[in-house]
């Protein structure tokens, strides 16, 4: 899927991972005059370059986190800090793949990926950042296409072409995977992986799959229910590529659904 | 658009042909053709058979265009799989070719022949024809001074409302300034300034552009605000987080978002804009046609009134051809948009 070439181009403009700081962070909704506790004195400490993934129940709060991190909102308490500098307002240098795809219906492909560098004054000299993006995701067919003429999962390779080719310090990755086929999710498990080992960025993954949290990070964050403390913080210690049948993966597993809640389906 | 590529697909792609007689083929591809040639067949025989009732000069010649007409149509239709995308374009038209064929022949008969209808009012189909060809230089001068006045105004108002629908919508202090202005002054019919407007502008002409201008403001303010409003958050929070200025999200993100509705804005403002400028004319412009459907009304000539508002709905209907093809191209992004 993934053409060599195009991995060599993201790689000609490395991006070493930052480093992140949640600290005793809680967030609030006002819901019709009540309040709505949504995080609860989360605090994480992420190293540069590692790879942590977020668990958690529907609803508890995940995609609020990731709002605050890439600094869409101000948390009501609490500070977040990117390599020491707080984090007010949202910066390039994170980037956000939402849950939705959020494509601009009125571009192209290949627009839509170019969005960031256009955005930030940079596409003319940096097209070519774009055209290995979208290699990337495999979609380089597509380029004219648009996003009305793309399927769920195509739409959501473009939003992931479209975070990628900003060469972020912090990826930040909001169940990106949900809407594909198993097969094209497996291999961009694989893609995010390789790429991720190569580029060496923070990666931050919103997932509801226990068993992709373990394939892909070295570290996994349970959560509770809304509001959301973290309830767990599981280190991964296994090479890889990991192999889906590893039994440390599967007692790790286990463990994890126990800590959701699901100890007698398993 | 998609009736025709449909039945269009279904005559080429169908496998019933092979076993159809031929024949039954032949009629449903030409049958209308042939129909329309008797139609126009009809209507050059009505009028030369028998003799009009009232003095017109073109009477001959437009029967005899009439069997030109009716050649054309059955040659086109007959052979139109020689004749490549012209032929299918006829037959697409050949029922109504017919319809118009029918029509004409009434008219003629009920008209010039018989006088069924009165005289004056219902002038015949050459009488219609005569002005065109003897009245053309004044004709094409309002045409003129109508496209000149329209043109002007209509730009004006829809710049002036565009940019200020997108300042409202962008702008809470802009907003809070120009709506209520808006809600006092915009649902006022323009025309109801025409006594205003003449005389307090310093030539009907510049009044009339004002007026018109109006018209068109309104409408596409209040589409393009209401459009750039309920452009959805996650768009700014994409463009945001990918490092967009204020001036991106509002040329990239607001502004395209918010098209299909200034399109439609733009569209209202084009039929309320046709309204003042046809009233502008007839009571302060001394031109255009307004003017001369007033004038020729001032002379009891029914059947200048007749070819002015036939000359006047083609070129409404032409605006907005113009108008929908400048909005397909903006807007390919957009499924299932109407064809005009
Ligand atoms: N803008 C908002 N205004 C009010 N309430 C909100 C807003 N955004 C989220 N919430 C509430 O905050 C809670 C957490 O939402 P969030 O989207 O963070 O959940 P999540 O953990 O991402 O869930 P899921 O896994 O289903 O995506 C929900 O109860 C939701 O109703
Ligand atoms: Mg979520």
């Amino acid at each position: 899927m993934v053409a060599a070439t195009a991995l060599a181009e993201i790689d000609a403009h490395p991006a070493a991972g930052a480093a992140l700081d949640i600290e005793q962070v809680s967030h609030a909704f006002d819901i019709d005059g009540a309040e709505l506790p949504v995080l609860s004195d989360v605090s994480i400490s992420v190293e540069p370059g590692e790879f942590v993934a977020l668990l958690g129940p529907s609803g508890c709060g995940k995609s609020t986190l990731l709002r605050l991190v890439a600094g869409l909102d101000k948390p009501r308490s609490g500070t977040l800090r990117e390599d020491e500098a707080r984090i007010t307002r949202p910066h390039p240098s994170r980037v956000v793949v939402f849950q939705d795809p959020t494509l601009f219906p009125w571009r192209t492909v290949w627009d839509n990926v170019a969005l960031g560098l256009e955005a930030q004054g940079i596409l003319k000299s940096q097209r070519h950042r774009v055209d290995a993006a979208l290699d990337l995701v495999g979609l380089a067919s597509f380029r004219n296409a648009y996003p009305h003429q793309l399927s769920g999962g195509m739409a959501q390779r473009v939003a992931l072409a479209r975070a990628l080719v900003n060469d972020p310090k912090i990826l930040i990755l909001d169940e990106p995977l949900g809407k594909l086929d198993s097969l094209t999710r497996i291999t961009m498990q694989a893609e995010l992986v390789s790429l991720w080992q190569r580029k060496g960025f923070t990666t931050l993954l919103v997932t509801h799959d226990a068993e992709e949290a373990l394939v892909l990070a070295n570290r996994v964050i349970v959560f509770s229910d809304r509001p959301a403390r973290v309830k767990a913080d599981i280190r991964v210690d296994r090479p890889y590529p990991r192999h889906r049948g590893d039994p440390y993966l599967a007692d790790l597993r286990r463990q994890i659904l126990g800590l959701l809640g699901l100890d007698a389906t398993w | 658009m998609s009736t025709y590529s449909l039945s269009d697909g279904l005559a080429s792609g169908a496998p019933h042909l092979s076993r159809a007689p031929w024949r039954a083929s032949w009629v449903r591809d030409s049958g209308a053709g042939v129909l329309a040639s008797v139609a126009w067949i009809a209507f050059g025989l009505s009028c030369l058979w028998w003799e009009d009732v009232g003095d017109w000069s073109r009477t001959h010649s437009l029967g005899i265009t009439a069997f030109v007409i009716a050649a054309v149509a059955l040659f086109g239709t007959v052979g139109a799989d020689y004749l490549g995308s012209t032929g299918r374009a006829l037959r697409q038209r050949a029922p109504w070719l017919v319809v118009l064929g029918v029509f004409l022949t009434l008219w003629e008969v009920a008209t010039a022949k018989f006088a069924w209808l009165p005289l004056p009012f219902f002038p015949p189909p050459q009488s219609i024809i005569e002005v065109y060809t003897d009245d053309l230089p004044k004709l094409l001068d309002s045409v003129f001074a109508s496209v000149k006045l329209q043109l002007g105004g209509y730009l004006i108002g829809a710049t002036v409302g565009f940019l200020t629908g997108v300042s409202i919508g962008w702008s809470r202090a802009v907003g809070y300034w120009v709506h209520p202005v808006l809600r006092f002054i915009g649902p006022l019919p323009a025309t109801a300034w025409l006594p205003i407007a003449f005389f307090t502008f310093p030539s009907s002409w510049s009044a009339s552009t004002f007026l018109i201008a109006l018209a068109t403001g309104f409408p596409v303010t209040v589409l393009t605000w209401s459009g750039v409003a309920s452009v959805s958050n996650a768009y700014y929070d994409v463009a945001r987080t990918l490092g967009a200025k204020p001036s991106f999200l509002v040329l990239k993100v607001a502004i395209p978002a918010a098209l299909p509705h200034v399109f439609v804005g733009l569209f209202m403002g084009l039929g309320s804009s046709f309204a003042v400028l046809v009233v502008a004319e007839m009571i302060g412009v001394k031109a255009g046609l307004g003017w001369y459907l007033q004038w020729a009304q001032g002379w009891a000539a029914y059947a200048n009134m007749y070819a002015a508002l036939i000359v006047m709905s083609l070129l409404c209907s032409g605006a907005i051809t113009l108008l929908f093809s400048i909005r397909d191209r903006l807007l390919v992004w957009q499924k299932g948009t109407v064809k005009w």
